[in-house]
């Protein structure tokens, strides 16, 4: 078996798995093929997303525009918001966590296989529940905040809230049980060697994402039971008339929403501080403070929750308080963007695509840091809110901050996921087009938003000076759209006809890129050693005279240019298994059983919601009484 | 590396852990941190709402309605104390499950031994005890009902019915996984290598009886 497998070829352009088909992706368990599973979907949903906000802005582009009703704008804008940020960021990023945690620390896979692959249906299931509605004019129209008592019984009769509040249910099912995977994946399955502080920067950023989503996720998860028994059972939660607290909404989803900020930018910064020190060829300046301000960034993103409501009157102190608190977390930020210049300075810079985004995000995030830390002052907030100034910030911190590094990841983990390049200069044009078109749709808004043009207006007259700034905006917006064109082409061209990857393509230090790509199944043939934050270049062959740092000649870390099979290798690996799938879906059958609880066919939602919840239990037992992996 | 089998040597000792810890305990501990904020929101709640319910009834003191219908305090605190030792006491019965299995090979010589060492038996009387639990709340609940109180009554009716159900239904998710184990320790007896196994839900059960403590303290005891 040896002599055949030891003449494969270094580079490969087929994957290594040579079981393919529908059904191996039903039943995969594999991180990296859920990882791309991750990819596709979230892909799609972006692309959706995006095709709504094209349409927002079509509508927008003139004064008094009729292309939508009042109704189906205040759908589009819900939904653009939901679908990008649980549907498309969140998962991008975790299209990351899959895929990288694992090979950074040097692992076999996640510690739970099947508990992500069940991560993963259940997002899948629950982004096809809260996205199908759109399509029959009653998707969710409350906002994505969905503030109540606007989205109680009272205010919003119909059934658009509930896909609102069931699918977020749902979606936040999966976020958690991929959060206590990857933590415990990062805590337990650490290479010899891989200490805390010698993990790469994007597991740091990874791992204290999963912490923030563990924390914040069940806070949204109460207000939303809350708002479900509110309009299922006639309890008085949001009740004004029976006493409530119109506020209570408000902080249990800003507890939730604040951290959820820092749950889509930390991946971003993590992923940047992976390709800038790889193309600026230089150790990333100022490691343990990267971490520290990363941990601080979460940290105190649980106290300062209340800026996003200082309109409401909360009085002096508190206002005081979380103003100050606010103020405080540009420190950390900041930190951060220096120790990346610090980076650069000095570096030999090489500037391909990944290496371009990975500079955009610096830049444009600043920027909306900057309109931040102008939004922590709350007489200065006051001018602001509900004005499209809020919207150019958020945009240039969410597009111009996670996405760039997204986009980042995207082309320098590309290699490593499918095996090939993707093409450069189709990348460029990509950059570019959307630096300018993003700059193009967002930059103007700050001004429409000072003349004091509202959010969430799906019209507006004409004669009030903002007619440039829009019109500026839209042909932003439809720029964007053909950027995001672009960089779809070269997804599927680059897929097929790229450049075949070596290990390692761009000389990066981290043990990701000492294996073969695409990765094998088993990831490391031998589990490698670590003795230091940057093995690979410690390694003889980085160094002109051959030999090496003294790291590189102890670690185990070698350059793996041969592929085997699993079972030649003797390594066990995590069977295949239909069970998340099912499971998965039986959960998501209980869960919107519900939906039917409050429109009068309590007989259909007893049956699915008891039916789900057997063949639930059911699955899972029979999930937990199978092996988890064969032993060869 | 020239050949598989020389890379084969290498490739064994999956099972290691980085530190040493099972991986699910590892999971379940954070689990129950994201436990702790879902029970922090259910609490927070039910304290900020606390004395805020524009009818009664309410919990620790009678209301008169406007009709002019009494209506008593609502919460019975000597039958929720029993409740509470009965819970509390499930959990010394977790402890004598997860001792028996981990000592399963220990010579019993008394009558003593013997039932300190019956797995099954404490395992049984853990979930017993949970299950009592839960009657002592379904019947709180009913009473309550009748009594005047239902979950849309007031905001003292949403906040606690929530509250406590959410507690409940947790209880229930530990009756069903004890039983679980019951019913496999029956079918093969669980072993000292299965310790793991009790000791997990040991973890989760002894979480719930903690969060009970919290909740009986500061909206039972708590005038």
């Amino acid at each position: 078996m040896a002599t055949t497998a030891a003449t494969a070829p270094a580079i490969h352009a087929t994957p290594v798995s040579k079981k393919g088909g529908v059904m191996s992706w039903l039943t995969t368990t594999d991180h990296k093929k859920i990882a791309v599973l991750y990819l596709y979907t979230a892909l799609f949903f972006f692309i959706f997303g995006g095709l709504e906000a094209v349409i927002i802005r079509a509508q927008l582009m003139l004064p008094n525009g009729e292309l939508v009703s009042a109704e189906l704008y205040n759908q589009l804008m819900t939904m653009h918001g939901t679908t990008m940020i649980f549907l498309a960021v969140m998962p991008l990023s975790a299209v990351f966590f899959n895929f990288l945690i694992p090979l950074q620390i040097g692992a076999r896979d996640v510690a739970f296989p099947r508990l992500n692959a069940f991560s993963y249906w259940v997002y899948l299931l629950g982004g096809i529940f809260i996205t199908v509605p759109i399509f029959f004019m009653v998707a969710p129209d409350g906002g994505w905040f969905a503030y109540a008592p606007l989205t109680t019984n009272q205010f919003s009769p119909g059934v658009n809230i509930d896909f609102w509040v069931l699918g977020i249910q749902i979606l936040g099912l999966s976020s958690l049980a991929a959060a206590f995977n990857f933590i415990t994946t990062v805590i337990n399955m650490r290479a010899p060697g891989m200490n805390m502080m010698r993990m790469p920067m994007f597991t740091w950023m990874a791992f204290v994402t999963q912490f923030l989503i563990a924390l914040a996720f069940p806070a949204i998860t109460i207000a939303l039971v809350f708002l479900q028994f509110d309009r299922f059972f006639g309890t008085t939660f949001y009740d004004i008339t029976a006493g409530a607290d119109p506020l209570l909404w408000q902080h249990l989803f800003w507890i939730f929403g604040h951290p959820e900020v820092y749950i889509l930018i930390l991946p971003a910064f993590g992923l940047i501080s992976e390709v800038i020190p790889t193309n600026a060829r230089k150790p990333l300046f100022g490691y343990p403070v990267m971490v520290y301000s990363g941990i601080l960034i979460a940290f105190l993103g649980f106290g300062v929750w209340a800026h996003h409501m200082f309109a409401v009157g909360m009085g002096p102190v508190a206002d005081t308080v979380f103003g100050l608190m606010t103020m405080l977390i540009a420190i950390p930020t900041g930190v951060k963007i220096f120790n990346w210049i610090a980076t650069l300075w000095g570096g030999n810079l090489r500037l391909n695509t990944a290496m371009l985004f990975a500079i955009g995000l610096p830049a444009l995030f600043t920027i909306g840091g900057i309109s931040g830390v102008m939004h922590s002052s709350p007489p200065a907030v006051m001018q602001q809110t509900d004005s499209y100034f809020i919207v150019a910030h958020f945009h240039y911190v969410l597009f111009g901050g996670s996405m760039m590094g997204i986009f980042a990841g995207l082309y320098h983990y590309f290699p490593k996921m499918f095996g090939r390049m993707l093409n450069e200069r189709l990348g460029k044009w990509h950059f570019w087009l959307n630096f300018i078109a993003m700059n193009l749709t967002f930059f103007p808004m700050h001004y429409s938003g000072m003349l004091g043009m509202p959010r969430r207006i799906y019209t507006y007259d004409a004669q009030q000076g903002w007619e440039t700034f829009n019109l500026l905006s839209s042909l932003g917006a439809f720029l964007l759209a053909i950027a995001t064109a672009v960089f779809v082409v070269n997804f599927f061209w680059s897929k097929r006809n790229g450049a075949l990857a070596p290990n390692d393509p761009w000389g990066a230090p981290t043990i990701e890129w000492s294996i073969p790509s695409p990765v094998p199944e088993y990831n490391f043939a031998k589990l490698p050693t670590i003795t230091s934050r940057y093995p690979m270049w410690d390694l003889p062959s980085k160094d002109p005279a051959g030999v090496g740092t003294r790291a590189g000649r102890e670690s185990g870390v070698v350059m793996e240019t041969e592929t085997f099979t699993a079972a030649e290798l003797g390594i066990p690996m995590p069977l295949p298994s239909i069970k998340p799938l099912l499971a998965a879906f039986s959960i998501v059958v209980l869960l919107s059983g519900m939906f039917f609880l409050s429109n009068d066919s309590k007989m259909l939602a007893l049956v699915l919601m008891i039916g789900g919840g057997i063949a639930t239990f059911g699955f899972i037992v029979s999930w937990l009484s199978s092996p988890l992996e064969e032993h060869h | 590396m020239s050949n598989a089998a020389a890379v084969a040597e290498h490739a064994t000792h999956h099972h290691h852990t980085s530190t040493g810890l099972d991986n699910r305990k590892i999971g379940l501990w954070a689990f129950i941190g994201s436990e702790c904020m879902l029970f922090g929101s259910l609490i927070a709640t039910y304290l900020s709402y606390k004395g805020k319910s524009l009818v009664g009834p309410f919990p620790h003191e009678a209301w008169t309605s406007p009709q002019g219908e009494t209506f008593p305090a609502i919460l019975d605190i000597p039958v929720t104390s029993a409740s509470t030792f009965v819970l509390l006491m499930s959990s010394l019965a977790m402890v004598l499950a997860h001792n028996a299995v981990v000592h399963r090979h220990k010579p019993k010589v008394t009558t003593t031994d013997r039932i300190i060492g019956n797995s099954s038996l404490w395992l049984g009387m853990t979930a017993l005890l949970g299950l009592a639990f839960l009657c002592f709340q379904a019947y709180e609940f009913t009473a309550f009902v009748h009594e005047g109180l239902s979950i849309g009554t007031n905001l003292f009716g949403s906040s606690f019915y929530t509250l406590t159900g959410f507690h409940g239904a947790h209880v229930a998710v530990g009756v069903l996984w004890l039983t679980a184990l019951l019913f496999i320790d029956r079918k093969r007896t669980l072993q000292p290598e299965d310790a793991t196994n009790v000791d997990l839900c040991a973890l989760y059960w002894h979480f719930v009886d903690v969060v009970w403590i919290a909740i009986f303290t500061l909206i039972y005891l708590i005038k």
